[in-house]
């Protein structure tokens, strides 16, 4: 029965749909979970807090939207201002950090990464959201390595698919070098900053 | 027949609910589709138009929904399977020419994603208040079918079944999303296309001069001719008799009307369709349908936890209503519990067939969300008190 | 009624035109010296001599006196809703490309109720003909105001003179991208019949606007006489001027009609625009629906 909620949020034009459409995609068809995607539509979805909601569970998901999200993804400060409340107080905290600056929670695990500075090491400003994916599913490891790079080649524009792995494995390896082997006091660190 | 396998996007995918009926449309052999822009409903139309092209189909945006339905009713004389997708404000403009399509006897579909109203309402977000429209929207009396998907997946499944039943009854059928579900993105499996079954329009082998259009010969469902092969058929939205002529009289109008209503009630039971689930023994029976019907039970597993026995019903054609087994139900229920967003449609026909025998229980919600669980499991809890 | 029912008999056995017609429906509704019936005829003699497929050719109506004119053709007939003949239409036309589609209704339904659906088949150049009878007022429904009414006459909702601005119709016609826009009134039997002939051998949005008189509604309303005195006002007061300039061709009350050929052009319809478009961009790929429609055979 376990359930696992998740909220992405950024933007208009960072891709966060995209993003949220991949993870979900990665749980559905490459791991054979249960995955609900519901993204924000109207002016919400162009303005600069365009957000989505993601319900991962073992077993179908009745109740589609979210509550109190278990993982809280933000790529933009209104996002993060807009949806950092409802973070479950244990839930974790995963942040643009040259873009957000979160008011850490004791307790809170949180993890920053410079996905729009990698993203652009890669060269395309635009792979940023995928940077992200790839550092939100290695600290997550909610679907292996594999399925998340896999749900990734499926979903992005053909021709594209070279770079946006690139930018999927940029995030991933960020996260092994900065928090891999001390994810614990790498967390521990982040909460006692606040 | 098997599906034609130009519109069968076999796999499997992760699909929100608008895309995955506009597949469905294109796997039933849909191969036809006009359309007018209107959130919470554009997808479907986009999911066409991009595919359309590689399949022979032809999708065209007309400049209102008046024009979208009136152009469906046109195509799906050519034989050609045709439907249109709108919400709310587009529903009503519709109801002009769907009843249209009822009355000349032509098959189409008409997905609605409702969203929040009256008026322009919630554009962006759900509600199930069109339910009475779908049923009653145009003048005059008459049956069709409307059916409610609880998920992406069934908007797929369900979209080839509402093409089939047009076919099958030579009538408009509903297809009452809600925009939760159209929004909503999970895992569609697209079967093999010789795994489809669908049915194609079934054209007369009458010779042209021995024709009549609306003859049905005993059936109720009169043979079709399609334009363009020589029948030289009229037909009309007059009250009509079999040659299609009109004529305007009390004699020919009960005729008519009662064949095109008796055709739907006298099928009802080869129509209606529903899940049930625990009602054997049942202290309160709950019925959804829609999203509504998955959020529900959460609702019902709360009440079970404290002892109540809940049975389920669960509504996947709900126009027409399956009135025998509401029936059958109120005489061994304490209440029939019936959450719904809206402030109380279906519960209507519910209390209609329960007839006083067990309270019929409206579970409100005005739109722009679903229900919270709790609240539904309050309900039945009041509702076995 | 039986004498009425024998002559209609007798017609079928010998008018030229009962082929064309579906003469178990005659007598028809329309009133002595009507001019509906003669633009039926009209029609009926160009789509004879055109040589067109007849099998292939279909009848939208509104709802209207005009509206009933799809009823007695003998052809794949449709008498759909009020104003919605044009989008049936298209519907009907790209169901099944291959078929000549023709529109026959009135003022009123096209370009009141219709006149969206109007501009809009003219400006995607959708292939179709566009009959359009205009007898200046709503005539089934008993004379009311039409989008057509001229200036100061008098309808049943404008008893004391229409004051609104009516529409010039082959000017609306013509902005919005018709191919072919011509105007005769019911006297103008052999030039009105070669029009129709015309507009059959052309493709696209092609446009006849035919002024024709309502002698029970309009002609007694505004005390013009009968069905004969408004032919013979058509007879004095029409000017046949081919290529005018369609914005001097507005109607006002009992002042010269300006009759004639405004508009002939080619330009690619929405079916040519549509390949050419799905052509250039997918290549192969594009499949386009079969001539004779996308029914898919058991
Ligand atoms: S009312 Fe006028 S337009 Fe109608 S049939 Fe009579 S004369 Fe013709």
């Amino acid at each position: 029965m376990s359930r696992t909620e998740i909220r992405i949020t950024g933007f208009g034009g960072q891709g966060v749909v995209l993003s949220g459409y991949i993870i979900g995609r990665a749980c559905a068809i490459q791991a054979g979970k249960h995955a609900t995607m519901i993204q924000s539509f109207g002016p919400e979805a162009r303005g600069s807090a365009c957000s989505t909601m993601l319900a991962v569970s073992d077993t179908e998901v009745l109740y589609p939207y979210i509550g109190r999200p278990d993982v809280f993804v933000a790529m933009s400060t209104e996002g993060y201002d807009k949806y950092a409340d409802e973070l479950k107080d244990d839930g974790t905290l995963i942040y643009e950090q040259n873009l957000v600056h979160p008011t850490l929670k004791e307790g809170q695990p949180s993890f920053g990464v410079p996905s729009t500075r990698l993203a652009e090491q890669l060269g395309r400003a635009i792979v940023q959201n995928i940077v992200m994916l790839g550092f939100v599913a290695a600290v997550t490891k909610m679907v292996t390595h594999a399925e998340m790079r896999g749900a990734v080649e499926a979903s992005v524009p053909p021709g594209t698919e070279a770079l946006n792995l690139a930018a999927f494995d940029a995030g991933w390896d960020y996260y092994e070098q900065e928090y891999g082997d001390k994810k614990g006091e790498a967390a521990a660190a982040a909460s006692s900053g606040a | 027949m098997k599906a034609d396998p130009a519109g069968v996007l076999t796999g499997a995918h992760y699909l929100d609910g608008d895309f995955a009926c506009g597949e469905g449309a294109m796997a039933a052999g849909c191969r036809f589709t006009a359309g007018y822009p209107i959130t919470p409903s554009t997808e479907v139309v986009e999911r066409i138009s991009r595919r359309f092209p590689m399949m022979g189909g032809t999708f065209v945006q007309m400049e209102d929904e008046l024009a979208s339905m009136a152009a469906v009713v046109g195509a799906s004389w050519t034989g050609t399977k045709s439907f249109t997708v709108t919400s709310g404000p587009g529903f009503s403009l519709m109801m002009e020419n769907i009843g249209l399509a009822v009355m000349m006897e032509t098959p189409c579909v008409v997905v609605n994603v409702q969203r929040g109203g009256p008026s322009t309402g919630l554009p962006t977000m759900t509600g199930q208040a069109d339910m009475m429209q779908a049923r009653w929207g145009s003048h005059g009396d008459y049956e069709l079918i409307a059916m409610s998907p609880q998920s992406p997946q069934e908007a797929f499944d369900l979209t080839i079944d509402a093409f089939n039943l047009a076919e099958l009854y030579r009538v408009p059928v509903l297809f009452m999303m809600d925009e939760c579900v159209g929004h909503m993105t999970e895992k569609v499996v697209i079967p093999p296309a010789d795994e489809i079954e669908i049915v194609p329009r079934k054209l007369t082998k009458s010779k042209p001069g021995d024709f009549e259009p609306y003859r049905a010969n005993g059936q109720m469902v009169p043979e079709f001719a399609r334009a363009g092969d020589g029948y030289r058929f009229h037909t009309t939205g007059l009250t009509h008799d079999e040659r299609g002529y009109p004529e305007m009289s009390a004699e020919c109008q009960d005729k008519l009307v009662r064949r095109l209503m008796d055709k739907i009630n006298g099928n009802a039971d080869k129509i209606v369709r529903f899940e049930e689930e625990d009602t054997d023994g049942a202290d309160v029976v709950v019925l959804s349908y829609g999203i509504t019907a998955r959020v529900a039970r959460e609702g019902i597993d709360l009440a079970r936890e404290k002892g109540v026995k809940v049975g389920v019903i669960r509504l996947i054609v709900v126009w027409p209503f399956p009135e025998k087994r509401i029936r059958e139900l109120a005489g061994t229920v304490k209440a029939i519990v019936v959450p719904e967003i809206n402030y109380g449609q279906m519960v209507l026909e519910v209390e209609r067939c329960a007839a006083g025998r067990c309270a019929s229980v409206c579970v409100p919600h005005g739109g722009g969300g679903v229900h919270d669980p709790s609240d539904i499991c309050d309900a039945i809890m009041g509702a076995v008190k | 009624m039986s004498e009425v029912i024998e002559r209609a008999e007798a017609l079928a056995e010998e008018h030229p035109v009962a082929p064309y017609l579906r003469m178990d429906r005659i007598p028809h509704i329309w009133c002595p010296t009507c001019g509906i019936g003669t633009v039926v005829k009209c029609f009926v003699t160009a789509l004879e001599e055109s040589k067109v497929d007849l099998d292939k050719t279909s009848i939208v109506s509104g709802i209207g006196c005009t509206g009933r004119v799809a009823g007695y053709m003998n052809l794949d007939a449709f008498h759909s809703t009020h104003g919605r003949a044009i989008p049936f239409a298209t519907g009907l036309k790209l169901g099944r490309p291959e078929l000549f589609v023709t529109v026959f209704s009135g003022d009123g339904d096209l370009s009141g109720i219709g006149g969206n659906h109007f501009i809009h088949a003219a400006r995607r150049n959708m292939d179709i003909l566009v009959v359009l009878v205009n007898n200046f007022i709503y005539g089934m429904t008993g004379g009311q105001n039409a989008p057509t009414t001229p200036l100061g006459a008098k309808s049943s909702t404008m008893p004391f003179g229409n004051f609104e601005r009516p529409f010039n119709l082959p000017h609306l016609a013509a902005t919005c991208g018709a191919v072919y826009v011509a105007r005769w009134t019911s006297l103008h039997i052999r030039r009105l019949t070669k029009s129709f002939k015309e507009a059959i051998g052309r493709k696209g949005f092609r446009f006849i606007e035919v002024i024709a008189p309502c002698s029970t509604l309009y002609a007694r309303l505004n005390k013009l006489g009968t069905g004969f005195n408004l032919m013979q006002f058509y007879h004095d007061s029409t000017e046949i001027r081919h290529g005018a300039d369609t914005r001097d061709v507005g109607i006002d009350y009992q002042d010269e009609i300006i009759c004639g050929k405004f508009v002939d052009e080619q330009r690619p319809t929405f079916l040519d625009m549509m390949h050419d478009q799905y052509r250039r961009t997918l290549g192969d790929k594009y499949v386009p629906m079969p001539q004779e429609g996308g029914h898919i055979h058991e």
